[in-house]
């Protein structure tokens, strides 16, 4: 695994060539249906939903896409779901946790969009409902990080049972630049805040926060779109595999316990 | 996103703070007056603390201490703190965070953005969370998280229901990754509650926005809000610059989300305690001697 620091990372993943779930859809999934809507209000192109197979097992997919150009970004509103799309992601969790079929999600997102609509729709009920409902949903759920995970925006995708990173993903609270503005009211000290703020695949996996790291070819995904997706396609039949065979029970307590161990404090 | 959003928490404190310094005079001594931060009406302190630091004019509720919410919520004496001790450590090692730790905790005399206890509101028995803007604008990090779900987990455990009052900048960007995790950990804890029939009162008070109204602040069974309180997701400024037009005044007050249906009622501060009870009641939680259930 190559020993890329988080400012290295950021700019891979920046890479305009990087591959989207656009691409990993049709490389890991069979038979993958789209379907549409939140049923309340309307459909947003920035979360992509839908059942398909993967090696023959129904699975419900939920991702969010990031556009390869300038159009694709514009009908995918680069990424940023509005409450509309967290309502969907939800309403097909529910549907795969009657249909007994594991869902697997992809975060790719600067965070949740921002906007007057998007507040008047409920943005941080949407994102808290996706958290609350994900934790208890009795079926296997597992996320996986493409490129950038940013913020509430990710999280509603990523309550889980298992949370695997792509090699140069990163996940972070807030993106670096939105950090650097908080913290020194200067977001040009993007690259610096990447470095301090600890939120590469490796940083993550000490704090406990993501369980597996995928290996990406040297220089990133972009250099063979097709290795790294069956990297990830092996990664999520063996987890697949491995989640299903618990009880649910066990499988809802050790989720809940995967995110309430997680915490640094003393007690006096 | 959540970028910007303590900016823009910060940029109306200091706007709050800048109206008062132009509401004063060299003749007149300092916190005689109180200048409103939504209608900019100016008058005597004495006159705003009577009223609950409210205000007179257009009825916003400015943002109290988690003495003095205490103070006008629970029975007297009838609250037990719960985890008094538990303090930040700096899981991210960001720089000199220790440091303004602990001089926020001898300021205030806390030791992070929340405290959290049982007690009995007119008689009825609650687990209670009082969030202090105060203390880094009671932005989320691990004491808050681990505070809130060890709230919600006793209230599970002992059939209490739950009362938070809400205030927050969002998550504490200074404890990274960690802070984003508590909010699925305290909306984790408040979905157990939940399921084992448990009730859940959110009273979001000035301001609450990021990462905690996009968890626990949204959870509520029932939520209230004061007036004119500032609650929302992403940052006013962030928003303007997205769209580049200017925002309505309402925009993300407790009245726009009445409006677009996300507040079951705004409830004035002088009638919360008995709001509270009333709720209490009539999900059939019973009365209790506040002394005899402190001592066994």
């Amino acid at each position: 695994m190559s020993n890329l620091s988080a400012t290295q990372r950021l700019e891979i993943i920046r890479e305009k060539n990087r591959p989207t779930v656009n691409d990993y859809i049709p490389a890991i999934f069979h038979h993958f249906t789209e379907f549409h809507g939140d049923r309340h209000y309307g459909d947003d192109a920035a979360i992509m939903a839908g059942i398909a197979t993967l090696n023959s097992v129904p699975v419900t997919v939920i991702a969010q896409v990031k556009g390869r150009n300038l159009d694709e970004n514009k009908k995918s509103n680069f990424s940023m779901p509005h409450p509309e799309g967290y309502r969907k992601a939800l309403r097909l969790a529910y549907q795969a946790e009657k249909f007994h079929r594991p869902v697997i999600c992809f975060v790719d997102t600067p965070g949740a969009f921002c906007g007057v609509e998007a507040e008047k729709r409920g943005q941080g009920e949407a994102i808290a409902k996706n958290i609350a409902e994900f934790m208890t949903l009795k079926t296997p759920v597992i996320s996986v990080v493409l490129g950038e995970g940013g913020s509430g925006g990710a999280l509603a995708l990523a309550v889980c049972d298992e949370l695997a990173m792509l090699e140069n993903a990163l996940y972070s609270v807030i993106s670096p630049r939105g950090f650097a503005s908080i913290l020194w009211k200067d977001p040009s000290r993007e690259k610096e805040a990447a470095d301090l703020m600890k939120i590469t695949a490796e940083d993550l996996q000490r704090f406990g926060v993501c369980d597996k790291i995928i290996a990406e070819p040297v220089g990133g995904a972009h250099n063979d779109p097709n290795l790294t997706a069956d990297n990830i396609s092996e990664y999520l039949m063996d987890a697949v595999a491995r989640l299903s065979a618990l009880d649910t029970d066990t499988l809802l307590e050790k989720r809940y316990q995967k995110f309430r161990k997680i915490g640094v404090f003393s007690e006096g | 996103m959540l970028e910007d959003l303590f900016k823009t928490v910060k940029d109306r404190f200091n706007a709050e703070n800048a109206g008062q310094e132009q509401a004063k005079t060299p003749e007149i001594p300092k916190d005689l007056l109180f200048k409103c931060p939504r209608c900019q009406s100016v008058f005597y302190m004495d006159e705003f603390e009577k009223r609950r630091k409210t205000c007179p004019t257009c009825n916003y509720h400015a943002r109290l201490s988690w003495r003095e919410r205490l103070e006008i919520t629970a029975d007297k004496d009838s609250f037990v703190q719960f985890d008094e001790n538990m303090t930040s450590l700096n899981p991210i090692g960001f720089p000199d965070y220790e440091k303004k730790i602990k001089s926020l905790q001898e300021k205030n005399g806390i030791n992070d953005a929340i405290v959290t206890g049982v007690c009995t509101i007119r008689g009825y028995r609650a687990v209670l969370g009082i969030m202090d803007s105060n203390f880094m604008m009671a932005s989320m990090g691990s004491v808050v998280g681990e505070k809130i779900a060890r709230a919600f987990e006793y209230a599970t455990e002992n059939k209490l229901p739950v009362i938070l009052f809400t205030a927050s900048g969002g998550a504490r960007m200074q404890e990274g990754i960690i802070s984003l995790m508590q909010m699925a950990k305290t909306s984790g804890a408040v979905k157990r509650h939940s399921d084992a029939g448990g009730l859940y009162i959110t009273v979001l008070t000035d301001p609450t926005t990021g990462g905690v109204t996009a968890s626990f602040a949204s959870l509520g069974d029932i939520i209230l809000a004061e007036p004119k309180v500032l609650v929302g997701f992403a940052g006013r400024r962030v928003i303007q610059d997205t769209i580049k037009q200017k925002l309505p005044d309402d925009f993300q007050t407790a009245e726009f989300l009445l409006e677009s249906g996300f507040v079951d009622a705004i409830v004035d501060r002088k009638s919360m305690r008995k709001s509270l009870s009333n709720i209490l009641r009539l999900h059939n939680y019973k009365k209790v001697d506040a002394v005899a259930w402190q001592h066994g």
